[in-house]
């Protein structure tokens, strides 16, 4: 559920539980896109190096 | 192995390594499918025809599934464990493991998940709880903890499946496998802090019902003592539950897969573990015999009704409690494999029986004075739709062990 929907209760407990479960998948997804990101990187890099071999 | 004798599958399998030939991998696939078939039409009865076709009513609305629930979770812990100690604790040696425990954690939850996805009678609305939850309920946080836990295991099981020989030769497989070993600190700390919640909340979930003296425990603020019992009694109990596992299939295989010294620190650390458990969960059953004579509700009272005599008490903390925990402490009895394995055995029945006993004993002990005791038996349909989660993890770790790279150790231990 989000704060911006109309069943949200604004008190502290649903903002602690909810603000530590967005917490946890928002991490989980930085964590995701941070190592395709490197590892698509990694790639582009090894190709630029294999070119400027030739 | 010459090219010729070599499974036609042979190039999937990990690097140095020997498996049996496909026909009969296929053949122990076909044969665990049998049992995982009876299971799938229990759960379509219970989907199609309601609950009535199980032995739940309204004095137990917690039967078998919640206990095997609670149960797979806690052997489930092995996996979150195990990643705190190679991770955060760095304990190098059990990077050997720390890959099966994290197979089994993925089946484990998967199997609690799927349990509960029968047990709630309509899937279709198993997203209720997510968006009208609950935030003052202890269930609602085993839910979005159990929930998220088995994302971060799945993100964790997934570079194993990219360090397949013939993904891995892709380079951004290659790559994305590497950073994600790199990020596996983090991620093992999110599953720690998740896992910490939802084991302990589990426990939460008893001993909050102050209307049943046999569940309830005071506690610290929210969280009542049963909390952190549940949490220590998971983490003595899960790295022995994986190296049972590990010895069944070491046995399924007919090879060594681990060395000895890492099966041994795990095996030390579950006894330490165990016997500090044993020591809270005394006292607290002390206090308990004690507190609850005098809120009307004698300690005899909750052993006055078979099957659930004092022996389930003995049971659980001498048989599957301290026999355990002794030869888990002394170093030459956990040489021995067989008296290692035994002691694996009885410490995970120990978790199961204390999960029965805080779900279906607590809700078996009449409360009110007009109150009669009723029996529960699971039937037939109940058992079927637990058990195929595990023939279906079986087949997850045959798939695993064949195709995958989890046993570091296993071509040193086995040249070809």
């Amino acid at each position: 559920m989000f704060p911006f929907a109309f069943e949200w209760v604004p008190e502290a407990t649903r903002y602690v539980f909810m603000g530590a479960t967005y917490a946890v998948l928002i991490s989980l997804i930085i964590i995701l896109h941070y190592c395709a990101i490197r590892a698509f990187l990694d790639l582009i890099c090894k190709k630029d190096d294999h070119n400027s071999h030739h | 192995m010459d090219s010729a004798s070599a499974p036609f599958d042979s190039a999937l399998f990990p690097e140095g390594t020997k498996r049996c030939q496909f026909k009969w991998f296929l053949f122990w696939v076909a044969v665990l499918h049998g049992p995982l078939m009876i299971g799938v039409i229990a759960a379509l009865m219970c989907w199609g025809l309601a609950l009535n076709v199980t032995y739940l009513n309204n004095n137990y609305p917690f039967g078998l599934w919640i206990a095997a629930d609670l149960g797979i979770i806690a052997l489930g812990a092995g996996a979150f464990f195990t990643g705190f100690l190679r991770y955060i604790v760095n304990i190098e040696e059990l990077k050997n493991i720390v890959n099966y425990a994290v197979v089994i954690g993925v089946i484990c939850y998967a199997t609690a998940q799927g349990i509960l996805g029968v047990d709630i009678g309509q899937p279709l609305r198993g997203w209720f709880i997510f968006w009208h939850a609950n935030v003052h309920s202890m269930l609602t946080e085993v839910a979005f903890c159990i929930t998220c836990y088995f994302m971060v295991l799945c993100i964790e099981y997934f570079p194993l499946i990219l360090e397949n020989r013939q993904i891995n030769r892709l380079g951004f497989f290659h790559g994305m496998a590497h950073h994600l070993h790199e990020a596996m600190p983090t991620i093992a700390a999110i599953g720690v802090f998740l896992s910490f919640f939802h084991q302990g909340s589990l426990g939460g979930v008893p001993g909050v019902l102050y209307g049943r003296p046999f569940a309830f425990r005071e506690g610290f603020l929210v969280w009542p003592w049963t909390f952190f019992l549940f949490v220590l009694s998971a983490i003595a109990c899960g790295p022995c539950f994986t190296i049972l596992i590990t010895w069944i299939t070491e046995k399924c295989a007919g090879k060594r897969l681990v060395k000895r010294n890492v099966i041994d620190i795990l095996a030390k650390i579950s006894g330490r573990l165990l016997v500090v458990y044993l020591i809270l969960k005394t006292l607290d059953t002390v206090y308990w015999v004690a507190i609850a004579g005098k809120v009307g509700a004698p300690f005899s009272s909750f052993y006055a009704n078979q099957p659930y005599g004092y022996w389930v008490l003995i049971t659980e903390l001498g048989i599957f409690g301290v026999i355990p925990a002794l030869i888990l402490l002394s170093a030459k009895a956990r040489q021995i494999e067989n008296v290692l394995i035994i002691a694996c055995i009885l410490n995970c029945a120990g978790i199961f029986m204390n999960r029965w006993i805080m779900t279906v004993q607590s809700l078996a002990v009449p409360v009110m004075s007009f109150d009669k005791f009723v029996s529960y038996h699971p039937n037939w349909v109940e058992y079927a739709s637990t058990f195929m989660f595990v023939w279906a993890g079986a087949i997850v770790i045959m798939l695993s062990y064949r195709y995958l790279p989890i046993f570091p150790q296993e071509k040193e231990l086995n040249p070809l």
